[in-house]
């Protein structure tokens, strides 16, 4: 076994068998999970019920506006403008007399924001009730058949299919969301851990004088991409270990689906399968697991996967070079690793903010052009994928990142390796960056 | 076996080291000296393949050092002791002795020879930080010298160390020298070199100041101070024969005088009556030697623009 290869040995078993490895492995994941359960347990635990005056001076309002379980109108006279608060209202909704053919101002008066959501609701409401009162009025349908044929009108759904050229497939926007949003997330989260642990590695080697031992039986350089391997690898198999996790709890939770519902399931799919697009047998339960499994289903996982794995490696490569050349410059005083690592943890953030946006315009030019630079291309780039290739995200497009991706690992991984060499066996006072430009780019 | 030549590396702010000549032959234990500063550092590295030399060049064996073949040949024990905290030590062990070219097999070997030699085995599923700072020198001198290279380099291999286990590595000095390996000792103890060192060099400000073996340069440095003792001693002093430096209980110490010889002291002082007890010419330690060439000059190294 060459020397490269007993480094990355070195490093990867050091880290695997470390407590530490299994806990982050296991934890981690489940604590994603809880938070997100949290959040999504608070966010509907924490919507209020609003209870809203209304002071109409029109008189109709009082049958059209429909209350339900998240606003309540009330119209009792006996709440004002002033009092509406000590009657345990959330706000008063003052409208005046409206006339056809003019813009009339109506107003909320409250005390306490109602959260945008509540206004854009509560603006449709009036508006509905403004349009079944005109409806009422100028022709001679009664308030039952109105009623019927609003609910009868819900024979519609939109489907999105992404053109492919021969065949559509049947596309989940929410999916490739998530999943966009999810695959982004973790670039972000394994770049910053794996770097911080190279960098943290460096640091050791060099406070430990260790260094100075290894470099007399091994070049730098390859001491530096060993470690960097290594610890990639490592990074690696935690990634994949998480997909395994994932799929043995997707088997897990379909055991706890009932027998019953599983039938219905496979009815509906098999139903698909023989190009019966009417699939309305089958209870509300079944179809909503049916859908979850065709989006499932169409999604390019093995594309994904890939793409997660090259650009997991490409965008670490790119970055954990850069995180050891800093580790090999600072001595003991962890502060000093602070303030050089502002100039690289400042675009793995930017990447992570760009992504944001880009997730919900994956064409636009913004995603395009971060999805190319090396700096934020891992991030962003994986968040597009999910939407598709090649429709959303061009070949052209995907081979070029990859192609700059991997430039630019290459270069960082010079450049930090000439940083490196000088770095790691230098003590005392801490280099500027122009010093550590000179070391990278001069003799 | 080691030849270095004209050996030039010059820092931004200073000449480490500027224009060393030195060769170590087989089997023989080299002494090299120099304050703080010196170069001494700077030196061992390039010879060790860490830095590349600016100019000159060494040679191992008759051939061009070469860092990527050379260093299974060579074993390296900086003055700054490093290993890794967390690992344990056995597996340490095996990782240095495999990175410097031994097969797995023939590193479990080795690695056990040694520490059955130094009695610890007891320490294979430890770490470095269960042990103290001299038990984790053993072991450094352990991970360097496993291998069996034909060049070992010590920096300050003793500092630190209790007299049982300093005596205990230099009996390894000397029979991994009897063995045929050649071994470059770094330090600032003289009393340590005299006892160990064939030959020596002296580095002062980067450049090589003395050069020879230890009974030669303390016979180039002697001052023909004598010591000795007599009953009675002779009434008068002779000024014209020699100086006394300094007078003890039961003798003296004195400088022969230009165109003199030892004899002629005996015979002054035999015609004096004085019944002789001892005569013995007194060299310099190598420590006086240190101090008398290093001396005077700046004591800190001052640093200077290389370019001249």
């Amino acid at each position: 076994m060459n020397k490269i290869g007993l480094i990355i040995r070195r490093e990867y078993l050091t880290r695997i068998r470390n407590k530490t490895f299994l806990i982050s492995t296991f934890l981690l994941p489940i604590m994603i999970v809880l938070f997100i359960a949290g959040t999504v347990y608070l966010a509907i635990k924490g919507r209020t019920n609003h209870r809203i005056a209304v002071s109409d001076q029109n008189g109709y309002f009082k049958d059209y506006l429909k209350s339900d379980s998240s606003i309540f109108f009330d119209f009792s006279p006996a709440i004002d403008t002033v009092n509406y608060a000590e009657k345990n209202c959330s706000a008063v909704l003052i409208i005046p007399v409206l006339n056809e053919g003019e813009k009339t101002i109506y107003r909320l008066k409250y005390k306490k924001q109602l959260g945008l959501a509540n206004i854009d609701d509560l603006e449709k409401r009036v508006s509905s009730a403004i349009t079944d009162h005109l409806i009422f009025t100028k022709t001679n349908i009664s308030r039952g058949r109105l009623d019927s044929i609003r609910s009868a009108s819900d024979i519609a759904e939109l489907k999105t299919f992404s053109d492919e050229g021969k065949k559509s497939e049947a596309s989940s926007q929410g999916l490739s969301y998530g999943v966009g949003w999810a695959c982004g997330f973790l670039i972000y989260l394994l770049t910053f851990i794996y770097g911080a642990m190279v960098m943290r590695g460096v640091m050791e080697e060099k406070t430990s004088r260790v260094a100075e031992v290894i470099v007399s039986s091994v070049r730098p350089f390859p001491l530096m991409l060993g470690k960097i391997i290594g610890i990639g690898a490592v990074g690696l198999t935690q990634f994949l270990l998480w997909i395994g996790l994932i799929v043995i709890l997707a088997i897990v939770a379909q055991a706890f689906i009932p027998h019953e519902l599983m039938m219905e399931v496979n009815n509906m799919q098999s139903a698909n399968a023989m190009g019966n697009a009417q699939m309305a047998q089958g209870s509300e339960a079944a179809k909503q697991i049916f859908d979850v499994k065709q989006s499932i289903h169409h999604t390019n996982w093995a594309l994904i996967i890939g793409c997660f794995i090259f650009y997991f490696i490409g965008g670490f490569l790119f970055y954990a070079s850069l995180f050891a050349a800093i580790g090999s410059v600072v001595n003991e005083d962890p502060q000093e690793a602070q303030s050089l690592l502002l100039p690289i943890t400042m675009p793995i953030i930017f990447s992570w903010i760009i992504m944001t946006i880009a997730i919900q315009d994956p064409g636009g030019s913004l995603a395009v052009w971060a999805s190319m630079i090396p700096f934020s291309s891992p991030i962003v780039m994986m968040a597009r994928i999910p939407y598709g290739v090649p429709t959303t995200v061009p070949y052209w497009q995907l081979l070029l990142s990859i192609g700059l991706l991997a430039g630019g690992f290459l270069f960082t991984t010079w450049m930090a390796g000439r940083i490196y060499r000088t770095g790691i066996l230098l003590y005392g006072k801490k280099p500027t960056w122009k010093n550590m430009l000179k070391w990278a780019f001069k003799a | 076996m080691l030849e270095v030549t004209r050996l030039k590396k010059y820092f931004t702010t200073q000449k480490a080291v500027d224009d060393i000549s030195f060769s170590v032959e087989k089997g023989t234990i080299f002494g090299l000296l120099g304050p703080n500063g010196a170069g001494k550092t700077t030196l061992i590295r390039m010879i060790t393949g860490i830095f590349y030399p600016d100019e000159g060049s060494i040679r191992l064996n008759g051939k061009k050092f070469n860092p990527d073949e050379d260093s299974s040949h060579i074993g390296y024990m900086p003055e700054e002791r490093g290993l890794y905290k967390k690992m344990k030590i056995g597996e340490q062990a095996l990782y240095f002795a495999r990175l410097k070219g031994l097969s797995a097999s023939e590193a479990v070997i080795q690695v056990k020879d040694w520490f059955v030699r130094f009695e610890m085995q007891s320490w294979w599923n430890k770490k470095i930080e269960d042990l103290s700072k001299g038990m984790a020198q053993k072991l450094q001198f352990v991970i360097t010298v496993l291998h069996r290279p034909e060049l070992i380099i010590l920096d300050e291999p003793f500092s630190g160390l209790d007299p049982v286990n300093a005596n205990l590595i230099k009996d390894e000095i000397f029979r991994l020298a009897a063995q045929g390996s050649s071994i470059i000792f770094s330090t600032h103890r003289m009393e340590q070199v005299e006892e160990i060192c064939n030959h020596i060099i002296l580095l002062n400000k980067g450049k090589k100041i003395l050069d020879g073996t230890v009974a030669n340069v303390k016979q180039e440095f002697k001052e023909n101070l004598f010591r000795i003792s007599a009953t009675p001693f002779p009434k008068q002093a002779t000024p014209e024969l020699f100086d006394v430096i300094a007078k003890y209980d039961d003798g003296m110490t004195i400088r022969i005088k230009e165109g003199y010889k030892p004899n002629d002291v005996l015979r002054y002082f035999i015609d004096q009556q004085s019944n002789i007890s001892s005569f013995t010419e007194s060299l310099p330690s190598l420590n006086e030697i240190f101090i008398k060439l290093v001396e005077g000059t700046s004591l800190s190294r001052q640093f200077q623009p290389t370019q001249s």
